[in-house]
C-alpha cells in the first residue's frame, strides 16, 4: 500500500472521518428512528401499562435515597462555601439564602439529580435492554407479535419524564432543608435570615424553568439509554459497553441541554 | 404454508443468504439442516419477519410478510410459537409468568382460566411444579421446555424451533425431541426445525431441506435424505454419522 512522504496513510483520515462523522450521524438517524417508533407506540397504553407502575417505582421511588443524599450535601456545601466567600461585616448574611435556594431551583436540584439518574437509572436501563437484545429476549417480544418498542422503551421513556420533576422537588426541598439547618447548625446564618434573602430575591420563573428541565433531562437520560441498550450488539462485553456509553451520552447530552435551555429561556 | 422465494440477505460484507427458495406445507414437520454459520437461524429470523431481506418474499398464507403493515405483520406472528436457541426467557419472571405472559397479553382469559392453561403447558413439556422457579433457577434443558410451553400457549399454527437441542446432553436432547413430535401430534401443528443435530431430524422431521454456503443446497423427504448421494449433504450427514450409531 502507497503511503505519504510523511508516512501518513489516507486510509487512516477516511477512517477517523468515518469515526467523527459519519457514525455520530448514522447513530442520530437511528435514534431519531427509534423515538419515531416509539412516539407511534404511545397510544397503545394496553402494551405498557403494567411495565409503566414498575418502571414509574425504578425510576423514582427507588431512586428517591440518593438523590436525596445527594441534593442535602449539595444545599449544605452551597451555604457553607457561600458564607465561606462572602465572609464580610457590610454584606448582610440573608445573602446565602438568596444564592442557595435559586443555586438549587435553578441548577444544582436539577442537574444532581439528572447525573445521578443518569448513572443510576440510565445504565440499568441500558444494561437490562442490552442484556435482554443478547438473550434474544426482544426477539422473543417480537416473535410473539407484540410491539417490543411499546413494550419496553415508551415506559421507560414515560417514566423518566413523568418521575424526574418528583424527584428534582424533593431534591430542591431537601437541598434548601440541608443548607439552611448547616447554616444554622454551622453558625453561617440564622433560618429567618436564610428564609428572607431565599423570599427576597425569588423569581417565580426559577422553579418552572427547573421543571422545563427536568421533563427534558428525563428524556435524554431514558431515551438515550433505552437506545443504547435495544441496539446493543454482541455478548457481555457489548452490554458493558453499552452500559458505560449509555451513562456517559446521557451526562454528556444532559449538560449540553442544560446550556442550551439557560442560553435560551433564561 | 409458508413459502420462502429467492431470499437474499448480507450484514455489510457478509453474505449470508443467496437465493433460497423453500416450501413449508400445512402439518409438516420441516428440518432446516446445516453447518454451524450457514445461514440457517436469519433464515428462520426471515420467516417471522425478524430480519428484512435484502430481497426475495417471504409468504404466509399467500400474504407477503414484508410486504404488510407492522400492526400486520404482529397479528400473523401470532400464529407462530418460536423456541429461541438459549430459551429467551424472561429472566425477570417466574416460569408461571413467562408460560402466561402470551396469555395475559393477547387474550381476555381471567386468572384462573390463564393458570389452567398454564398448567396444562407446564405440563405438556413435563415440568408440573417449575412454575414458581425463575429461569435462572433452572437447568439449560428446562429453561427450553419452559420456553417451549411458552411458544405453545397461544396454540399456534407454526412452531420454530431454533438448535432446539444445541448444548444439550443426549438424553435431554432425546426428551426435547419426543416433546416436539408430541406437540407435532397433539397441536396438529407446523414445525419448523433448524438444527445441525441429524439424530434429531431422523426422529421428528418428515423433510429436511440442506442449507449450504448461503444457498438452499438439497431438500427432500427423509427417505430421499438417506439415498441422497450429492456429495456435500453425504459429507455432512457423514459427519453426525457417529452420533446417530450408523
Amino acid at each position: 500500500m502507497k503511503t505519504h512522504s510523511s508516512g501518513f496513510h489516507p486510509s487512516v483520515l477516511i477512517l477517523y472521518a468515518k469515526k467523527l462523522i459519519l457514525d455520530p450521524i448514522h447513530s442520530f438517524g437511528r435514534y431519531s428512528q427509534l423515538l419515531f417508533r416509539a412516539f407511534g407506540a404511545v397510544p397503545e397504553f394496553g402494551t405498557y401499562r403494567k411495565n409503566l407502575w414498575e418502571q414509574m417505582i425504578h425510576v423514582g421511588i427507588d431512586s428517591m435515597p440518593i438523590v436525596m443524599l445527594a441534593a442535602a450535601f449539595s444545599g449544605a456545601v452551597t451555604t457553607v462555601q457561600t458564607s465561606y466567600q462572602l465572609v464580610s461585616p457590610l454584606i448582610p448574611k440573608s445573602i446565602i439564602g438568596s444564592i442557595v435556594v435559586p443555586s438549587m431551583v435553578l441548577e444544582l436540584g436539577a442537574v444532581v439529580t439528572g447525573f445521578i439518574l443518569a448513572g443510576r437509572v440510565g445504565a440499568r436501563i441500558a444494561a437490562e435492554l442490552g442484556t435482554m437484545r443478547v438473550t434474544e429476549q426482544i426477539d422473543a417480544i417480537e416473535a410473539m407479535g407484540l410491539n417490543s418498542i411499546g413494550y419496553l422503551i415508551v415506559p421507560r421513556v414515560i417514566a423518566g419524564i413523568v418521575m424526574f420533576p418528583v424527584l428534582y422537588i424533593a431534591a430542591c426541598f431537601v437541598g434548601i432543608g440541608g443548607g439552611m439547618l448547616v447554616g444554622h447548625i454551622g453558625g453561617f446564618v440564622s433560618i429567618g435570615e436564610f428564609v428572607d434573602g431565599a423570599r427576597e430575591y425569588f423569581q417565580p420563573f426559577d422553579p418552572i424553568f427547573g421543571m422545563i428541565k427536568c421533563l427534558v433531562f428525563g428524556f435524554i437520560i431514558t431515551s438515550v439509554s433505552c437506545f443504547k441498550g435495544y441496539y446493543t450488539r454482541g455478548g457481555a462485553e457489548g452490554v458493558g459497553k453499552a452500559t458505560t456509553e449509555a451513562a456517559v451520552a446521557s451526562c454528556v447530552f444532559l449538560l449540553l441541554a442544560d446550556l442550551v435551555l439557560a442560553a435560551t429561556l433564561l | 404454508m409458508i413459502s420462502v422465494q429467492n431470499l437474499h440477505k448480507s450484514f455489510r460484507d457478509k453474505v449470508v443468504l443467496q437465493g433460497i427458495d423453500l416450501e413449508i406445507l400445512e402439518g409438516e414437520t420441516l428440518a432446516i439442516i446445516g453447518r454451524s454459520g450457514s445461514g440457517k437461524s436469519v433464515l428462520m429470523k426471515h420467516i417471522i419477519g425478524l430480519l428484512q431481506p435484502d430481497s426475495g418474499r417471504v409468504t404466509v398464507d399467500g400474504v407477503d410478510i414484508n410486504a404488510i403493515s407492522y400492526a400486520d405483520l404482529r397479528r400473523i406472528r401470532q400464529n407462530f410459537g418460536v423456541l429461541f436457541q438459549g430459551g429467551a426467557l424472561f429472566d425477570s419472571m417466574s416460569s408461571f409468568d413467562n408460560v402466561a405472559f402470551p396469555l395475559r397479553t393477547f387474550t381476555s382469559m381471567t386468572e384462573t382460566e390463564i393458570n389452567r392453561v398454564v398448567m396444562e403447558c407446564l405440563e405438556m413439556v413435563e415440568l408440573p411444579g417449575v412454575q414458581t422457579k425463575m429461569p435462572s433457577e433452572l437447568s439449560g434443558g428446562m429453561q427450553k421446555r419452559v420456553a417451549l410451553a411458552r411458544a405453545v400457549a397461544l396454540k399456534p399454527r407454526y412452531i420454530l424451533y431454533d438448535e432446539p437441542t444445541s448444548g444439550l446432553d443426549p438424553e435431554t436432547s432425546t426428551t426435547i425431541d419426543e416433546l416436539i413430535q408430541s406437540l407435532s401430534d397433539q397441536l396438529n401443528v407446523t414445525s419448523i426445525v433448524v438444527t445441525h443435530d441429524m439424530h434429531s431430524v431422523l426422529n421428528i422431521a418428515d423433510k429436511a431441506a440442506f442449507v449450504h454456503e448461503g444457498k438452499m443446497h438439497w431438500a427432500g423427504t427423509i427417505a430421499e435424505l438417506h439415498e441422497s448421494d450429492d456429495q456435500i449433504l453425504r459429507r455432512f450427514v457423514k459427519a453426525n454419522e457417529y452420533l446417530i450409531g450408523k
